[in-house]
């Protein structure tokens, strides 16, 4: 018998918590279509109330970094501390940034 | 006021449809063909075992003689049952699941958005909440039937079986009976005998995105209001109430 899961395209699902916060992403799951990997995910990830919105995006359709351009991505930047704005005095009331 | 009996009767066949449609949902589990769907039909199946709840617990308050929920659920013989037909078929293959669901999803919130105008505070009550969840799985069932339908040809084929062999039990879910006619009287029910024609403007307006057939209405079946069944509801009680039968009340 041929693996279903061979057929059905991934998806990347994304849940915004509450109002006002960013869509984060939380898990996977596989769909024939973005309309079914959107009330996937609802059944799999909004069951205990954890979101208010959802977003599906294909997985092959996620352009990444590449683990070996870490060097050259990433690198460079740890020793430009300048670029941290750790330099200004804030007053307290401001409190947490 | 309408006679308690009466609204108890009324009130069993609403719970009922719900927690033996939330039974045959149940025994997917562990079996569903993909994991994403086993939680669906996990959840949808908890929903109308949750609308179950309601109903039969007020149904037991109405009638007075100290029945609770799990003594109606797990209590009653086949012939005390009054779901319809269509909810105790057998699960079959994933297209009859769905074709079973689809039907009595759009029925069913046609139903309750009427009852939840119900001059009966509680009723109404329970019609709103649930009207939400019917309304996503609608678009679950819905979505799978075109899905299916409008699919490969083996696909097709089995959700053209599917609606054929469900066909003739939809006709049982439109007629009125005395009791349906007292609590339309009171205010209570509704009339689900009106809600035929918006049923079947929504059920082919799906079929024809699904490049299905509409079946021909060359057969129907009946008797659930009176208490006669198919083979089939016997055996899904005795799984659910052998517990209950094996040790009789016994407690978690």
């Amino acid at each position: 018998m041929k693996d279903v899961r061979d057929e059905l395209p991934l998806f990347e699902v994304f849940i915004r918590a509450k109002n006002g916060l960013d869509h984060r992403h939380v898990g996977s799951l596989h769909a024939s279509d973005a309309e079914m990997a959107l009330t996937s995910a609802r059944d799999v990830y909004t069951r205990r109330s954890e979101g208010v919105s959802i977003w599906v995006v294909k997985s092959t359709d996620i352009t990444a970094s590449s683990p070996d351009d870490k060097g050259e991505f990433f690198d460079p930047n740890d020793d430009k501390m300048y670029r941290h704005p750790t330099f200004y005095n804030l007053p307290d009331e401001v409190g947490h940034m | 006021m309408s006679n308690p009996q009466t609204l108890f009767d009324y009130l069993i066949r609403l719970g009922d449809n719900s927690l033996i449609l939330g039974q045959r949902l149940a025994e997917w589990s562990g079996h569903a063909p993909i994991l994403e769907e086993e939680l669906a039909l996990a959840n949808i199946g908890l929903d109308l075992i949750g609308q179950a709840r309601m109903l039969l617990t007020y149904a037991g308050e109405v009638e007075g003689k100290g029945r609770d929920e799990d003594r109606l659920a797990y209590h009653r013989d086949s012939s005390d049952w009054r779901n319809l037909l269509l909810v105790e078929q057998p699960n079959g293959d994933f297209a009859k699941t769905m074709a079973r669901q689809f039907f009595f999803d759009h029925f069913q919130y046609l139903q309750y958005e009427a009852l939840s105008r119900s001059t009966d505070e509680r009723l109404a009550g329970i019609a709103a909440k649930s009207l939400k969840e019917i309304s996503y799985h609608r678009r679950h069932s819905s979505d799978w039937v075109i899905r299916l339908g409008d699919g490969t040809k083996e696909s097709h084929d089995r959700m053209q079986k599917a609606i054929e062999e469900l066909w003739g039990f939809l006709p049982e879910m439109f007629d009125m009976d005395a009791v349906d006619d007292a609590m339309l009287a009171a205010g209570i029910g509704d009339d689900v005998a009106s809600l035929r024609d918006e049923f079947d403007m929504a059920i082919e307006k799906v079929l024809r995105e699904a490049t299905l057939d509409r079946p021909e209405d060359s057969w129907s079946v009946r008797g659930s209001r009176e208490g006669r069944h198919s083979e089939h509801l016997g055996y899904l009680l005795a799984e659910m109430q052998f517990l209950q039968r094996a040790y009789p009340d016994a407690k978690w």
